[in-house]
């Protein structure tokens, strides 16, 4: 131990009362040191701990050496926004050692490796420093695994010091390791050393202590990604072409890991789906298209400079009309911006995307379930209006862990949507006395049948283009033709409207303002509210799941006259989209928006709206 | 060698000719392609192929809107420019027993498209991709293209300065399994060609020299009618004989041929001319293409074919049933696996 420490333990005030369940750790470290496993190992054993419990990842966009944070939540009564301030970090990085003290609340806690030889900048915080190398080294373990492993040394010294259930940790690494007893032992083995060696060495503090609730009994943990890929495979998800991209890559590399458990025959070996890693994202986007229209469920994720990519192909698509499902989990742009980290940035992006004029049905998850529920809904909708469905989702949503209910069996069956196969084109005649037309609406919703690839008949088959059609399918450049052909597509968004999820609306009694938000602030948003309620601000909360906006919203919007739209991106992107679906409304938007790579604090919003409720 | 009845015109699959007939062209009289879309009518109708089991693929360019003049009963996706083989590779995997038949041009394949062209070759989908390579952009009036050879001239972009991007090269340093060469104006090979290509299981690649008569057809440039005829040089001539036509082969004399055997128990049979070209050979394609070019000859015929490689449908178990046509039942997990995959996601 360095000559500082020994005075600087438990330098803590008794009489302060201890804080349960309700407190954030914020680890320090460097990345690719394997740090990840003990993260989450604790993350996961205070959920088993029946306590609520949210992660963040703040990496950068590096493999090995630069610093990455990870923030983990503790709060009983649910919260799982990011907060600012750190009551407990752990610094295992010198490089960011004095910066990361910054963060922490005055009487907070710092463990830290005693290898890191800097003067604590100070002196309201308690230090406990760890002698990771020398616990290791007491581990019968080889010394390749050493480093592997030396991270579970603060899981064990916090364990000791906050109360993590021993049997808990077990469990998040049997988790972790599929039931593999090896690793598990081994990193167990270093947790005990580690929570031995705090028992015998460390003061009792109790500032900050867990203890087991009930509030998670039933609830699972996942990211957004892996909801998403889950849902697309309830989906029945037939073609997947994807190109690396953070933060969009972990969502086809979930259908990888599980499409072959839920749809290949176990018998025969075969599986009713393919998924190709393309050369780009143009490739990737331009499978899609050929596999929608050829009547597959066909889905790709990507990130904003993929969707800027897959931009020329999804016009087409709009106007040929084929369904499929893109996936934009977003991060910061313009440009490669910050790839590892969250925002809202792409939602005038998809919103005016292509040139011409080109609508995209959107659809916005707010946690981890609606990524389980629009992975499968996205093709329904997809294939029922015959049009390409962008699902926005982000980093924060995609990439981090969330606790949720139990996925949900879809509870309706797959809507296909408007197709004819061999004997259909008789049906179709005798029944509409009109003879089948690839683009001819006979319905009077915008939505024409559509044909498929292989059909036998000989009168099923059609020329697909992206140049000027008649209602069968031929060329053509007349002015009414080209009208009338555009016209009904702007129909389809109209009737695209009852097939859109509501928002999910939240009301207070005597609210006076309202909030919009969309997507992965809604933690955020719904502590601010709380919050905001305390301090006499009373709100009404809309959070929208999608565009063309249903009628709920439109409701919503007119019986508002001061509402906060709460995003995170620069220019007030949902705010703009807002004015332009209601512009005489327009002035009742209020802009709360932000970007600097981090998901919103609930404390942000509550400083941005009070400031502005001031006005 | 066809199994079409003399006297009624109708084939085995009781179809007529007139059956696999697009709309009339809107291409410029005399355009090779024109001839090129005639060969496809030709080969489909006397291999008796089913044009539902068809699926025609095309990019952007002059090359590209003829998929509508030929084969009016399949389907047929006009597409983006440069970008139809991964519109092809998606839309095959919804019904595997489906062929395609791409059409690009030489702007559309070596310029734009020159990624997707080689990473398609590279999955070995089966579909045969013609290219009809003019060397000049028609449908823009008159600009070079990547085929174009250096110094050719133009009206109104000057003289080119660059070498030529070799379409059958490009393919080969691939790893294409069947690449050959022909020429609109030798619409016999150009037939037998399409005919073995169609057979092939992987991509087939067909560059075929078909000149622009608006923009490209000076008697001295490579890609004209007049070079064509006087410069080409068929490395063998060869015929295409369906599986089920075996017994009735008419071959060439005995010790002048040589036989490739197709994936579906076809064969081309190569009859020598000059040298014993062995198709088979992948350094000898390099070579022989290297050396036409350095005497400025139209080299045609099938420069190399390798009939063993799996083509992508080879390398995964896929039921027989086309994806497209499952149901939900197929294709959705069934309930209770519900509870399996909530336990998988660290239920508390």
């Amino acid at each position: 131990m360095s000559q500082h420490q020994p005075d600087m333990i438990s330098t803590s005030t008794p009489e302060r009362q201890p804080v349960v369940n309700d407190f954030s750790i914020t680890f320090c470290t460097v990345n690719g040191s394997g740090s990840a496993t003990s993260n989450l190992t604790v993350l996961r054993a205070i959920f088993k701990m029946g306590i609520p419990v949210s992660g963040k990842n703040i990496f950068p966009s590096n493999i090995q050496g630069l610093p990455t944070w990870y923030s983990i939540r503790v709060n009983k009564d649910g919260f799982t926004a990011r907060v600012e301030k750190d009551d407990i970090i752990v610094a295992m990085n010198p490089a960011t050692f004095i910066q990361d003290l910054d963060y922490v609340v005055p009487g907070g806690m710092v463990l830290y490796s005693d290898d890191i030889k800097l003067t604590p900048t100070r002196s309201d915080l308690t230090y406990y420093p760890m002698p990771v190398k020398q616990l290791i080294r007491s581990i019968d373990i080889t010394p390749q695994l050493r480093d592997f492993v030396s991270n579970m040394i603060y899981v064990g010294v916090l364990a000791w010091l906050i109360g993590i259930d021993m049997e808990a940790i077990r469990a998040a690494l049997e988790y972790h390791f599929k039931g593999r007893a090896k690793p598990v032992e081994t990193n167990l083995a270093a947790i005990r050393v580690a929570y031995d060696w705090a028992a015998a060495n460390l003061q009792e503090n109790h500032t900050y202590r867990l203890q087991p609730m009930k509030a998670t009994e039933g609830m699972i943990l996942s990211d957004g990604n892996t909801a998403a890929a889950l849902g697309a495979i309830y989906g029945g998800v037939q073609f997947v072409a994807w190109y690396p991209i953070t933060p969009g890559s972990s969502l086809p590399e979930a259908l990888i890991e599980y499409l072959p458990e839920l749809r290949m025959n176990k018998e025969t070996g075969e599986q009713n789906y393919m998924i190709v890693q393309a050369e780009d994202e143009i490739a990737a986007i331009g499978m899609l298209v050929g596999a929608g229209w050829g009547g597959l469920r066909a889905m790709t994720a990507t990130a904003g400079p993929g969707l800027s990519l897959m931009t020329e192909y999804l016009g087409l698509a709009y106007f040929a009309e084929v369904p499929l499902v893109v996936w934009d989990v977003q991060r910061v742009g313009p440009s490669t911006g910050l790839p590892t980290r969250t925002a809202q940035g792409d939602l005038t992006g998809v919103y005016f995307m292509g040139h011409g004029d080109t609508n995209f049905i959107q659809l916005f998850p707010g946690n981890m379930n609606e990524c389980f529920e629009f992975g499968w809904k996205a093709f329904d909708i997809a294939e029922r209006l015959q049009m390409p469905v962008v699902v926005l989702s982000d980093l924060d949503l995609g990439m981090n862990q969330w606790m949720g209910q139990p996925f949900e069996y879809p509870d309706r069956p797959m809507d296909r949507g408007k197709v004819l196969w061999e004997g259909d084109l008789d049906l179709f005649e005798a029944k509409t006395g009109k003879k089948w037309g690839r683009y001819l609406d006979v319905d009077g919703d915008g939505i024409p049948y559509r044909t498929l690839p292989g059909n036998l008949n000989p009168r099923s088959a059609y020329f697909t283009r992206g140049t000027g059609h008649d209602e069968y399918a031929r060329y053509s450049e007349d002015p009414e033709v080209w009208e009338r052909n555009i016209l009904r597509l702007a129909k389809k968004i109209q009737t695209a409207k009852s097939y859109m999820p509501g928002p999910v609306i939240q009301r207070m009694e005597q609210a006076q303002a309202g909030i919009i938000a969309v997507g992965s602030t809604d933690a955020a948003v719904q502590e601010a509210r709380l919050k905001l309620a305390d301090r006499g601000i009373k709100t009404d909360y809309m959070r929208i799941r999608g565009w063309p906006f249903t009628q709920e919203v439109d409701e919503f919007v007119r019986t508002h006259e001061r509402i906060y739209v709460v995003e995170i991106n620069r220019d007030g992107q949902l705010r703009q989209i807002l004015m332009i679906n209601y512009p005489e409304q327009a002035s009742h938007f209020r802009k709360v928006a932000r970007v600097n790579g981090l998901p919103l604090s609930a404390r942000w919003i509550i400083d941005e709206i009070l400031s502005q409720e001031e006005k | 060698m066809t199994t079409v009845d003399a006297q009624t015109g109708i084939n085995k699959v009781g179809l007529s000719r007139a059956d696999y007939k697009g709309l009339p062209s809107t291409l410029c009289q005399g355009c090779g392609h024109n001839a090129i879309s005639n060969q496809i009518i030709a080969a489909m109708y006397e291999l008796d192929v089913i044009p539902e089991k068809i699926v025609k693929f095309s990019g952007i360019g002059c090359s590209s809107k003829s998929p509508a003049y030929f084969l009016n009963r399949s389907f047929s996706f006009n597409g983006l420019h440069g970008r139809m083989p991964s519109m092809a590779l998606g839309t095959l995997f919804a019904d595997m027993t489906l062929k395609g038949i791409g059409v690009s041009g030489d702007g559309d394949t070596a310029s734009i498209g020159l990624g997707q062209f080689k990473h398609l070759i590279r999955r070995n989908l089966p579909m045969v991709y013609i290219v009809e390579n003019n060397g000049v952009y028609g449908l823009t009036k008159g600009q070079f293209s990547a085929t174009a050879e250096k110094g050719l001239t133009l009206k109104h972009e000057g003289t080119n300065l660059f070498l030529p991007v070799d379409i059958c090269l490009e393919a080969l340093a691939s790893n294409a399994t069947f690449v050959a060469r022909s020429f609109a104006g030798d619409p016999k090979q150009v037939k037998e060609l399409i005919k073995a290509a169609i057979s092939h299981r992987g991509v087939a690649v067909l560059d075929i020299i078909s000149p622009c008569v608006t923009f490209n057809n000076k008697d001295d440039t490579i890609h004209s009618y007049v070079f064509g005829k006087e410069h080409e040089v068929r490395l063998h001539d060869l015929i295409f004989t369906p599986a089920r036509d075996m017994l009735t082969i008419e071959d060439f004399a005995e010790g002048d041929t040589r036989d490739v055997e197709l994936y579906d128990g076809s064969m081309i049979t190569l009859h020598k001319l000059g040298t014993d070209y062995d198709p088979r050979d992948r350094q000898a394609a390099f070579k022989v293409l290297e050396e036409a070019r350095v005497k400025r000859e139209l080299l045609t015929g099938l420069i190399y074919v390798n009939p063993d490689e799996p083509s992508i449908f080879d390398l995964y178990k896929f039921p027989e049933k086309p994806f497209n046509r499952m149901t939900e039942q197929e294709i959705r997990p069934p309930s209770e696996t519900i509870r399996m995959v909530n336990e998988w996601m660290f239920s508390a």
